[in-house]
């Protein structure tokens, strides 16, 4: 109609000016993205801000009070153990102690700390500040606290008053050494001296900030300042900030660091949980490195000359085999058949990430105690039908339960890895019902406290180079999780290796039991080691890569 | 559109549309209004264009197994020798779309996914569609504090935005699988087909042919079912397939968000698009776009006919 | 008046605490509670027997029930389970990111829907209006999360036109004052952080204002053609010049109450539409926060709060509309 050509050159302006202000907030953006990658990149070897994007919020900066990978990354900066890793291995090395030993009996440990070490509130790294980490672990007060140690209970058995508690006392024999006596060996130690959990903390701050205070809040818990706002360890970097609105923490070189000094000024963990969002970041140039990238993704990345840092890998799937409600699988044929249904190389080819690698056993060739000569379990459907044949098991229906909303290092792809296994399994004539729970919605309730599954996928990253770490945590007692109360021998085969304090004796005895698990055993089948990876900007340098997931940033350093 | 009144509240303005649709279907001589649309659907370019999309859908989602060149679940060898986690095979002898990301043949997932698709969306509609006219025709037709509860719970599902409501449906859901998805999303239309029924009776109750019919004795129940039901239907029918565009929809973004159905074997475009098409983006993004094109194609169909049905009801448009 | 006021507001709590014990009780009938949340894959069935004592888990459910209607009433919703921090915190800080974000795709639906709605309408039947008829079609059919990706894809990685995701750059260290972060920018004389949340703005806001955009011209396009065919508009025309002004007055005001009322039904699906956003962007608003706490662990504190937050909105907000149709229109009766 006749709008008049007043009203229609009002509608033309408006429009053009609205046209023109995107414009400009657009090439006010690209000024403005060219001046926040410019300052980064145009620095020299040392300085500069390095923005890792990992995955997940951390719970608190108390190493004692977590146990995940996303909380650890930022505490492992900020902290040290006694023992460490060389980076990129999972060999030990000296950490706050130069050296360490045992005595013969495996029970008493004595570590000889470095000397003029100081925590970031400025008070000395010393016998007594060790002995007092020590001692408020086992002397934690209060469920809420203890039922958050779990690194600690896993380790060390149980808190003061407990009868399954290791850990006995503590002595500062002189300043600079630390006597740990346990109540009885563990295969565990000296490697889970590594762990982050057991980072050695500031006794005066954590008395100041009143780190042993953690409350019932409803549903979950409350810290104190200490883990929230005022970790205190010895590490490459302070403490700068969780800036929550945007996810970023922000950590400080530490200037006074015992070590080899952080070569970056600046090191800010950018939290983006979804891994597309990440790599997008990445090629955006807003972050120089990324965690945890898409299997599908990295040969592109490496293509478009990003380094792609693969870790060694030091993880495990496994297809998990509960014997209490299927009788059938207790018959150690009808196991043997699923392993032998199992098209592994397939799966490890079109679904692996770069570097995987079918698993003949449940710990990776690393870590002593690896079986070189075990029995292999090469794909054959045939093989598979006849044992099941032999069993009396032919048309076995089984119920095959598997994670949703996941995505671990091991294995990436919950669903994809289910429907190709499954798949595998109708095959050789096990028909299979697959059921799909969340994986804090009921997969861990029902998989590993009521045990209603026949078959589930699941698996591990290892803590330290100790087969204990691997075989002896799936397999060293009776667990519902493989409904396997019958097989004691393995039980005790196990412990006795466990407890064996001669590390070429722990070895062979591995070894052997490595072999009955193939042979003998077989409460699962193990699938594949999967190696994660990192990926990070071209400019990025001295980043090693952990098996154990564990790298440190103080080596890093970003060149022009 | 309703000319009264300033800024209304979400519920208001769904609720008057919904009222709208009604009071037009409800005027008498609904034979020859349903005719008069009829001839006016059938010279409306857009209607044609929305029926021969959703005539084609039908078709190939009822015809799968007979268009589909493979099975949609089996993983085949030619395939998976190729496949690995960075490179997804294209279109080869035997498999014109190439291979998902598992080495199953992607075209046979895409036509039997209009299956699938078709089942949730009409299942979803359905659903909202018989609890909604039962709710709505008991509100209607007893009247009373029972209409009142009804359209006062009606009410708040109303205010909602019909994601959110599925999307809350799911989190309080134990867990999520295909009717999970279908419950949430049917829940979610319950309020309109009620909203709608309810004002069709209340409409139909004061006019001439109910009011002789209760004078001549006639049982109310007969009254409802065989009058008054009856003359709603149009009203229903183009609600529905406006729900229907709705349904898959956010069907899909609920796959997208990691609620969907979690069985990822089911052929489903919402489920592929959501899930496989995102993930594997870069390495083929076919798995994306064929999907998304298919939701969008249908979407659209359902749209255009529903709003060209909705026109041609329009008394006004007899002028 | 004020009784009714009062009738509402009792009406209110009723409801409230009737919704908040539902949720409750159906929340903990779900399998994997708080505990599996909570647990690693290193639990031991120990831990997690510490744990459920230490959350309380083992005491009746009546207790447990009394221990949450207490902390409820004093504002207490405990802290989330993801996070740590307590709810409200979590709660408040997502708040603004989901307001900015609905704000600027408001701005965009209503500042580039009116204008074109009008000029199709004008020009129906020819060139701009059909097309413009095909584009919204297309609009409100295809799948924003999918077309967010699409522009992620185009516009952020091969040319570096917009940032892909998140509020602001990375390590800039803006002052936060609202959480507004373009706002806040222009309180604390950090122009430069306003403007480069603005370009973080823009993407997101115009993945936002599809759907709303596109049912706007759509809507604006028939009122105005509705009110061009009424017969006092032609009368009006017919009278010539001098009444023509008066009429295109007369039209623009009358075609734009449908439009406002759109408006209204549009900022509700506005949110819908903020939780597929927000997760293809990592903005961090509510959308987010639901998805977060769906998805993976299922954060029951947050969601408690959350359900609740909407309850409460929804009812005063419907409070506030009837009554102020009572005030605007005293023959309305606020029953």
């Amino acid at each position: 109609m006749r709008a008049s050509g007043m009203q229609a050159r009002r509608l033309r302006t408006v429009i053009a000016a609205g046209v023109i202000a995107a414009l400009t907030i657009g090439a006010a953006g690209c000024a403005e993205s060219d001046r926040d990658s410019g300052g980064d990149e145009g620095k020299a070897a040392t300085g500069g801000t390095f923005i890792f994007a990992g995955a997940g919020d951390p719970k608190n900066f108390d190493p004692i009070f977590n146990d995940d990978g996303e909380s650890f990354r930022p505490i492992r900066q900020m902290y040290d153990t006694l023992v460490t890793h060389k980076p990129g291995t999972a060999e030990l090395e000296g950490g706050l102690a130069e050296s360490w030993s045992n005595d013969p009996t495996g029970k008493i440990w004595t570590f000889k700390l470095r000397q003029g070490v100081k925590f970031h509130d400025g008070s000395a790294l010393d016998a007594a500040a060790v002995c007092a980490n020590f001692d408020r672990w086992y002397n934690m007060k209060g469920e809420a606290a203890q039922s958050q140690m779990i690194y600690y209970t896993d380790i060390f058995g149980g808190f003061a008053g407990s009868p399954d508690a290791v850990y006995d006392n503590c002595k500062a024999q002189d300043p600079a050494t630390a006597v740990v006596t346990m109540k009885k060996y563990k295969g565990a130690f000296p490697g889970a001296f590594t762990l982050t959990a057991f980072s050695i903390a500031s006794p005066t701050a954590m008395k100041q900030y009143d780190s042993d205070k953690v409350t019932q809040n409803g549903d979950s818990f409350a810290y104190s300042t200490f883990a929230t706002e005022h970790p205190t360890g010895t590490g490459a970097f302070t403490y700068g900030g969780w800036n929550k609105a945007t996810g970023e923490i922000t950590l400080n070189k530490n200037p006074d660091y015992w070590g080899n000094k952080a070569k970056v000024d600046k090191l800010i963990i950018k939290i983006i949980k979804d891994e597309n969002t990440r790599k997008q970041e990445l090629r955006a140039g807003t972050v120089q490195a990324i965690d945890f990238p898409a299997p599908a993704d990295r040969k592109a990345l490496a293509d478009e000359g990003y380094q792609v840092l693969n870790r060694p890998a030091f993880n495990i799937l496994y297809l998990g085999i509960n014997q209490k409600n299927n009788p059938k699988l207790k018959d150690l044929r009808v196991r043997q058949a699923i392993a032998y249904a199992l098209n592994r190389a397939q799966l490890v080819q079109t679904k692996g990430p770069g570097g995987a690698a079918v698993a003949d056993e449940f710990l990776p060739n690393t870590v002593a105690g690896y079986a070189p000569d075990v029995q292999k379990y090469e794909y054959s459907v045939d093989k598979a039908k006849q044992l099941l044949a032999e069993a009396g098991a032919t048309g076995l229906t089984l119920n095959f339960y598997y994670p949703t909303e996941v995505s671990r290092p091991y294995m990436p792809n919950p669903q994809e890895i289910f429907t190709v296994l499954a798949n595998d399994l109708q095959a050789a004539g096990i028909k299979v019902n697959g059921v799909p729970r969340p994986w804090n919605g009921g997969f861990k309730d029902d998989v590993q406290q009521f045990g209603k599954q026949d078959l589930h996928i699941l698996g591990w990253t290892g803590d330290y180079n100790d087969p204990g770490n691997f075989v002896g945590t799936f397999f060293g007692r009776a667990k519902v999780e493989f409904g396997d109360a019958s097989m004691t021998d393995m039980f005790t085969a196990i412990g006795k290796a466990d407890a064996t304090v001669d590390p070429a004796a722990k070895k062979a005895a591995f070894e052997q039991v490595n072999r009955d698990l193939a042979t003998k055993w077989l409460p699962a089948v193990p699938i594949w080691h999967a190696p994660p990876a990192l990926v990070t900007t071209k400019n990025v340098q001295g980043l090693v890569p952990s098996p154990l997931t564990a790298e440190e940033f103080n080596t890093v350093s970003l060149t022009k | 559109m309703s000319r009264t009144g300033g800024i209304s509240t979400l519920a208001d303005h769904k609720r008057r549309r919904i009222d709208e649709l009604t009071a037009r279907t409800a005027e008498a001589g609904g034979v020859s209004l349903i005719r008069d649309a009829g001839r006016r659907l059938l010279r409306d370019p857009t209607a044609i264009v929305g029926g021969v999309i959703i005539l084609l859908f039908l078709i190939i989602a009822i015809f799968a197994p007979l268009v589909a060149p493979h099975d949609p679940v089996q993983r085949f060898p030619e395939l998976t020798q190729h496949l690995t986690v960075d490179s997804i095979p294209g279109a080869t002898a035997g498999h014109p779309l190439g291979s998902d990301p598992l080495g199953r043949d992607f075209a046979s997932r895409m036509i039997y996914g209009a299956r699938q698709t078709l089942f949730v969306g009409v299942l979803a509609t359905l659903i909202g569609l018989l609890l909604g006219v039962l709710l709505g025709a008991i509100a209607g037709a007893v009247g009373g504090w029972v209409d009142v509860l009804i359209m006062r719970i009606t009410d708040v599902m109303l205010a909602l935005p019909s994601l959110l409501l599925a999307i809350t449906l799911v989190a309080l859901a134990s867990r999520s699988t295909q009717w999970t998805v279908i419950i949430a999303v049917a829940v979610v239309n319950v309020p309109i087909f009620a909203r709608l029924l309810r004002g069709s009776m209340l409409a139909q109750r004061e006019s001439d042919h109910v009011l002789a019919a209760r004078a001549l004795g006639v049982k109310r129940r007969d009254i409802v079912l065989r009058h008054m039901l009856p003359n709603s239907l149009t009203a229903v029918i183009v609600q529905a397939t406006l729900t229907f565009a709705v349904a898959i929809l956010d069907a899909a973004a609920l796959s997208f968000l990691g609620l969907g159905d979690p069985d990822i074997n089911r052929a489903e475009w919402g489920l592929m698009l959501g899930v496989d098409g995102v993930r594997y983006f870069e390495v083929r993004p076919e798995l994306a776009y064929f999907p998304a094109l298919a939701i969008i194609a249908v979407a659209l169909g359902f749209t255009l006919l529903g709003e060209s049905m909705r026109e041609a009801l329009d008394p006004k448009n007899r002028r | 008046m004020v009784r009714v006021i009062l009738r509402r507001l009792i009406q209110l709590v009723v409801t409230l605490i009737a919704l908040m014990t539902l949720v409750f009780f159906w929340l903990r009938s779900l399998p994997g509670g708080p505990v599996d949340a909570l647990l690693g894959e290193r639990a031991t069935p120990q831990t997690r027997e510490l744990l459920t004592r230490a959350l309380g888990y083992d005491q009746p459910i009546w207790v447990q029930y009394g221990r949450f209607l207490k902390n409820v009433v004093t504002g207490n919703f405990g802290n989330s389970i993801r996070t740590g921090e307590p709810v409200m915190e979590v709660i408040s800080r997502s708040f603004p990111a989901t307001i900015e974000l609905a704000v600027a795709a408001i701005i965009i639906a209503i500042g580039l829907g009116i204008p074109l709605g009008y000029l199709a309408a004008r020009h129906r039947g020819r060139l701009l209006d059909n097309a413009t008829i095909i584009v919204t079609l297309i609009g409100i059919s295809i799948p924003i999360f999918f077309l967010g990706y699409l522009l992620k894809d185009w516009l952020t990685q091969d040319i570096h036109f917009f940032p892909p995701s998140g509020r602001i750059s990375t390590g800039l260290g803006n002052t936060d004052v609202t959480g507004f972060f373009v706002l806040d920018g222009l309180l604390t004389r950090e122009l430069d952080a306003s403007a480069d949340a603005l370009w973080h703005l823009v993407l997101p806001a115009f993945t936002l204002a599809t759907i709303p955009l596109a049912i706007i011209i759509r809507i604006t396009r028939a009122s105005v053609l509705d009110v061009l065919d009424e017969d006092y508009v032609r009368t009006a025309d017919a009278k010539g010049l001098r009444d023509a002004t008066i009429r295109k007055r007369h039209v623009l005001r009358n075609a734009l109450l449908p439009v406002v009322t759109t408006i209204g039904l549009q900022t509700g699906a506005l949110l819908a539409g903020a939780v597929l956003t927000e997760k293809v962007y990592n903005w961090g608003g509510l959308g987010t926060l639901i998805t977060d706490s769906i998805s993976g662990s299922r954060d029951y504190p947050v969601l408690q709060a959350l359900i609740l937050l909407a309850a409460v909105v929804f009812i005063v907000v419907n409070l506030l509309v009837d009554l102020s149709y009572a005030v605007i229109d005293p023959r309305v009766r606020v029953q």
